[in-house]
């Protein structure tokens, strides 16, 4: 298969076309008339010049190579990579909503905005928070609104100047520093305990009235559940903080407990993550934020709202940190995840907590033996394992790259950074037992070769169209364009 | 790689060297070899004023993204412009030509608060 590495752009040969447009049966312009001659390129723009079935052949070489929740087993820690059903993709293609426009105005779109309304009351309720924007286009989106919302509370009670941190304990996500920064806080660090949770006595030496927030995931990047979160919520609260979830790890907890309950002011949630919509290629996802009362005055607009049997998107809201998205944000994200939630129902999403964390547990008693366990406890979906001292010479990244050739998509590697040579796996619900017995008998496989026969671990993967890549000189000397065609 | 005797390091895994009242600073055997190969340096801008422990460079690696802070308080009269085409330099000369900046020191006293050599070293072992 020669052409198989092939780039679009290097297939082809000039005046070849996929498709061939009729000529128009209106009347046109001269593009100079529409756009100011200086605007114009002089040149043909190099595009890929390609027949249909060059076209065809080449996206499904890349289709082929690709792996994903569909191909195999995939426990990437953090990231929730499980099953996404098709019953997701059905209703999203409902061509009343599939074909909807956000300019047909709330008359027509009755609806689009009645499924928006719903979810939104669906997911207050499982988090137990008073009200909600599902606007925000992924996690991260959702972090950011939620600081802003701090933000904008402080201002609006004159307390901005003196509020300028959000404490982070050092397993955070790495956007959550990212986030509070961006929106103007100033980042103070927290450091875990050997349990893995906050350090108490670290936190009480940095609470004052300085303090705007803190922001925590829960469970935390290691799996662990923060047991002291009700103390925490109280000592944040009692100088004047607030506490800020982050919502990527709900599928650990969804159905069972409800952050508001534990003293939560803001959640983001992962739609992609807990919620089966589809991830991985770069989105589109959804973050929607809920808040407690005192922060819903400030919520993105437009708001949806009810009066009487109608449905309304409501802009009237003086007090709004303003549009965080075009129109409703990711709206199909929302169709999938409502048809999710909508399908399993309470039982049912209690049920996809429960398994989470025993699939998550199973696993880790098994690979416990093998593997470095630094934080030994029960874990809720996810744990950390440790690839250091496997073997002489032997890292985290060279065990992921054996993985693949197993046919296991590796885990996340190097993450959290109190882990030294981190290995974080997540198998989530949707995966069996006889799978998980698989993915541990790979991993356990693999820390037998690493003491016997190392270099088939450096060398990794064997069994893939190409073998190990050099992403130290990717990194360093980046190639973005194909080279130019005489 | 051995610790050169006349530097001063930090807990943070930065060095010091003196020059005349100056002092020409980079990360640490031991901070490149965490980190892996290093891919890129974001350098400070010529003339900013730092403090001691201020984050003030950023190295990323194939693993992570990682602050470099200040060692000692200053204003940065230099910084190492050949990293920006030749990260690597880190990894293969942590200690000469994978400099960072130098800092005109607003108070050389703080000199005396950083490790010695041997100190670092028993720093090191006990990490």
């Amino acid at each position: 298969m020669k052409r198989a590495g092939l780039t679009i752009f290097d297939q082809g040969a000039p005046g070849r076309r996929a498709l061939r447009i009729p000529g128009s049966d209106v009347p046109t312009e001269p593009l100079n008339k529409l756009i100011p001659e200086g605007l114009l390129r002089k040149t043909e723009p190099e595009l890929p010049e390609v027949s249909q079935i060059e076209l065809v052949r080449h996206y499904t070489a890349l289709s082929n190579k690709n792996f994903g929740v569909d191909t195999g087993v995939y426990p990437l820690g953090s990231c929730t990579m499980k099953y996404n059903p098709r019953i997701n993709e059905e209703t999203a293609r409902i061509p009343q909503l599939a074909l909807s426009h956000p300019f047909q105005g709330e008359e027509l779109s009755q609806g689009n905005l009645e499924l928006i309304y719903d979810l939104a009351e669906i997911l207050k309720a499982i988090v137990g928070l008073h009200s909600i924007t599902l606007q925000p286009a992924a996690g991260a989106h959702g972090e950011f609104v939620g600081m802003l919302l701090i933000k904008k509370y402080f201002e609006e009670h004159g307390e901005l100047d003196k509020r300028k941190v959000i404490l982070l304990p050092d397993s955070a996500h790495g956007t959550n520093p990212a986030s509070a920064n961006i929106a103007g806080f100033t980042v103070v660090e927290l450091p875990s305990d050997e349990r893995g949770m906050v350090n108490m006595t670290a936190l009480k030496e940095r609470l004052n009235d300085t303090v705007a927030g803190i922001m925590l995931t829960v469970p935390n990047t290691l799996g662990i559940f923060e047991e002291d979160i009700l103390e925490i919520a109280r000592l944040v609260h009692e100088v004047g903080g607030f506490c800020y979830l982050d919502g990527a790890n709900l599928n650990s907890i969804v159905g069972r407990v409800r952050p508001g309950d534990f003293g939560i002011d803001i959640v983001h949630f992962n739609l992609h993550k807990t919620f089966s919509t589809p991830h991985g290629g770069g989105g589109p996802g959804a973050g929607p934020v809920a808040v407690v009362e005192k922060l819903a005055p400030y919520l993105p607009v437009p708001a949806v709202v009810k009066q009487g049997d109608k449905y309304l998107l409501d802009d009237d809201r003086p007090k709004s940190i303003g549009r965080l998205h075009s129109y409703y944000g990711n709206f199909g994200i929302l169709v999938r995840a409502y048809t999710y939630i909508r399908s399993l129902g309470d039982e049912g999403m209690s049920a996809v907590s429960g398994n989470a964390v025993l699939n998550a547990n199973y696993l880790m008693n098994k690979l416990k033996v093998h593997y470095k366990l630094p934080f030994d406890r029960l874990c809720k979906h996810e744990f950390v394992l440790s690839g250091k001292d496997i073997a002489e010479g032997i890292h985290t990244m060279d065990i992921a790259k054996r993985l693949i050739d197993y046919g296991i998509h590796p885990p996340t590697v190097y993450f959290p950074l109190i882990v030294p040579e981190a290995l974080m796996i997540e198998p989530t619900e949707t995966v069996s037992k006889e799978e998980l017995d698989e993915l541990a008998d790979a991993y356990i496989q693999i820390s037998k070769e690493a003491k016997e026969n190392p270099d088939l671990l450096k060398t990794a993967p064997h069994n893939m169209t190409v073998g190990r890549l050099d992403d130290v000189k990717a990194a360093r000397e980046p190639v973005l364009r194909s080279p130019k065609k005489n | 790689m051995a610790y050169p005797e006349k530097f001063r390091y930090s807990k943070e895994h930065e060095w010091v060297k003196q020059e005349d009242g100056k002092a020409r600073m980079g990360i640490t055997n031991y901070a490149q070899d965490e980190l892996g190969d290093v891919v890129y340096v974001e350098l400070p801008a010529m003339g900013a004023k730092v403090k001691a422990s201020d984050s003030f460079i950023t190295v990323e690696s194939v693993k992570a993204a990682s602050d470099v802070f200040a060692p000692v308080s200053g204003k940065v009269v230099e910084v190492n412009r050949e990293l920006e085409s030749h990260p690597e330099l880190v990894n293969q000369s942590p200690h000469e030509r994978g400099w960072m900046a130098v800092l005109e020191m607003a108070n050389p006293d703080e000199l005396d608060k950083l490790m010695t050599a041997e100190e670092y070293e028993e720093y090191v072992g006990e990490l």
